[in-house]
């Protein structure tokens, strides 16, 4: 059997988790699980940027990818980046394996406003499922309403539904039964 | 312009930056490739068309502010966006000097990006366009050809190719008819401001109070019935050509404002205290004498020497008659083609009349003609001798002509195809009072 694993990153509230892990069975219809673990978060941080390169953890949730695990999902509170960009809500390999998220930038607290742990939960499902639908061959969808229209800002995030379009849809069908899913 | 067909070329000597900015422009889905340094990248611009290219400032060998050069010799309207490190930024600035479209600091804000790359892509969108439309203007200024095989029309030709490059004021001469408004327009459409209006006004056919209005504009409120503030002509030919036609129809008052405002290239909208400068370039056309005009002090001499720079005389069509069958032809098809009419040539024995008759209304005279014939012509594909209803109008001299009834009705209908129906004037040349002519005009059944 092929699963979806997420894998937390550091400490992540399990109702997100869990919560996460019912959304994203329902939208790719492939079996998910969370699969818990150990990184080493030294080589990937960067004390100038107090920041965490996103590439060099993407590869490490890779190394560890099991034989069942069809698309893997990293999740973290960390603040992510790459070299060449300032930050990241999150990076997936467009029709590869892994996706990573961060959850730092997504809290309402981070612009000085007051919590709101439902949105939150909503902006995570929605950049989840936008990364991995990424690993899916799936590139940015000019429907404002799908799941894989950019988001440039967090309200951009808002702004767009936790669903694929009928086009996107049809790609990730596509792709599963390339892949006899 | 969607994402797809953008292409998007990056050139960093930096692995870790060519390949993060690859991974997340294809996530965009635009058409992406890298480049290391700037050989592989003139490789890669020779190769394929790229739309926006993300430079590198410091790389060994040829760095990024020699390689933008040598892109904008490739193709000028490729956009290049600047990347820099924060020590660079005065570099950048310099290569935006150079024509770089902007420059981004690393680490990228990845907001900024998105809006960067959408503003280049309407950047080139907009070039696209500006080119485009310069196409089309120059297929329109070319819409109305000048027809002519003859010596004189090659010379005028010529002449025109020569001015065209200047911004000499130009005078064109002729009878009426001959086509001077279209050697203006030539004139216009091959100079550098062919991108600008050319602005015609016809003199001749103005009171002076409205001729000054429309020449100058005027303010709300700076005469009787100036409601609105009006733009004049002068104005809107900034950056163009104005074109006065029948020049020599002008009040000495208004030549002597119109020779200031030529040398100043300023003026005074009517009702206002605020001068305008303006830059245009003067054609003028006339059929009047000037000289004599000059002579006999209704034309002033130093306007006449203003307007006089470069002097074009278009010749009678009674002068060129080997250019008649041409311009028969170029009409024939024109006009075919906008009465969706399938009549593709003209008789020997037509062609014969149009080639003896005299044309005092000049091309102008000709083109009505053979409009009128392709409205009689019916189902037939060429037109023939009685489709013309021009043997009233064969030279007097013509065998076909066999009655002084015959004579009469040709003599008035010339001349008032020559003074463009003007019944006081042709009555005053035929020495008949007007009532006279207009019985003989019902009598003969003559029409415009």
């Amino acid at each position: 059997m092929s699963y979806i694993d997420i894998v937390p990153i550091g400490e992540i509230e399990e109702p997100f988790l869990l919560s996460l892990k019912q959304s994203l069975f329902q939208t790719f219809k492939i079996q998910t699980r969370i699969r818990c673990r150990g990184f080493d978060l030294s080589h990937v941080y960067d004390p100038t940027r107090n920041q965490y390169n996103s590439s060099g953890l993407l590869l490490q949730l890779i190394n560890d990818a099991s034989p069942e695990t069809l698309k893997i999902l990293g999740v973290t509170e960390l603040d992510l980046f790459i070299p060449i960009f300032t930050f990241l809500f999150g990076e997936a390999q467009l029709n590869g394996i892994g996706a990573i998220v961060s959850v730092h930038r997504l809290h309402n607290q981070f612009y000085g406003i007051p919590e709101n742990k439902e949105l939150l939960k909503n902006r995570l499902l929605k950049e989840g499922i936008h990364e991995l639908g990424h690993t899916f061959g799936l590139i940015h969808c000019f429907n404002l309403r799908c799941v894989m229209n950019t988001s440039t800002y967090v309200e951009d995030i808002d702004q767009k539904s936790a669903n694929f379009c009928r086009f996107c849809e049809q790609e990730v069908l596509h792709w599963q039964e390339g892949k006899n899913i | 312009m969607d994402n797809q067909s953008v292409g998007i070329l990056i050139v960093d000597d930096e692995f870790s930056v060519r390949d993060s900015l690859y991974n997340w422009f294809r996530t965009e889905g635009y058409r992406v490739n890298t480049a290391e340094n700037a050989m592989e990248a003139l490789k890669k611009l020779q190769e394929s068309q790229w739309d926006i290219v993300l430079l590198d400032i410091k790389m060994p060998g040829m760095d990024g502010i020699e390689l933008q050069k040598h892109i904008k010799k490739i193709d000028k309207t490729i956009v290049v966006i600047i990347i820099t490190a924060y020590a660079t930024v005065d570099t950048a600035v310099e290569a935006m000097k150079d024509g770089a479209f902007d420059y981004i600091a690393k680490p990228i804000d990845p907001d900024k990006l998105s809006i960067l790359i959408r503003n280049a892509i309407n950047q080139r969108r907009l070039i696209a366009e500006n080119i485009q439309l310069k196409q089309k203007v120059e297929e329109l200024s070319l819409q109305d050809e000048i027809v002519g095989e003859s010596p004189q029309i090659k010379k005028i030709l010529e002449m025109i190719d020569v001015v065209a490059q200047t911004d000499a004021t130009v005078l064109i001469r002729g009878e009426s008819g001959t086509g001077k408004e279209l050697v203006a327009q030539a004139i216009h459409g091959k100079s550098n401001r062919r991108y600008f209006p050319i602005i015609s006004i016809n003199c001749g056919s103005l009171a002076e109070g409205i001729l000054e209005s429309e020449l100058f504009g005027h303010e709300k409120g700076a005469f009787t019935g100036a409601q609105y503030k009006r733009k004049g002509r002068l104005e809107m030919a900034n950056g163009g050509t104005i074109f006065f036609d029948e020049i020599g129809n002008i009040s000495t008052k208004m030549q002597m404002d119109l020779l200031r405002v030529i040398e100043t290239k300023q003026f005074t909208p009517l009702g206002s205290n605020k001068i305008l400068n303006v830059d245009f370039r003067v054609i003028a056309a006339t059929n009047t004498n000037l000289e004599k005009e000059v002579a006999e002090k209704n034309f002033r001499e130093d306007f006449y020497y203003r307007l006089n720079v470069f002097s074009i005389h278009i010749p009678p069509l009674r002068e060129r008659p080997a250019d008649i069958p041409l311009l028969a032809h170029y009409f024939l098809k024109k006009y075919a083609q906008s009465m969706n009419k399938k009549v593709t040539d003209i008789s020997p024995e037509a062609m014969k009349i149009l080639t003896q008759y005299d044309w005092p209304g000049n091309i102008r005279e000709l083109r009505n003609t053979i409009e009128r014939a392709l409205v009689v012509v019916g189902k037939k594909n060429r037109i023939e001798k009685e489709d013309l209803n021009l043997h009233y109008l064969s030279k007097p001299n013509s065998m076909e002509i066999d009655s002084l009834e015959d004579l009469e009705k040709a003599h008035i209908q010339r001349i008032l195809e020559k003074t463009n129906w003007n019944i006081s004037r042709s009555a005053e040349i035929l020495k008949i009072d007007r009532v006279t002519l207009y019985n003989k005009i019902k009598k003969y059944s003559l029409q415009k």
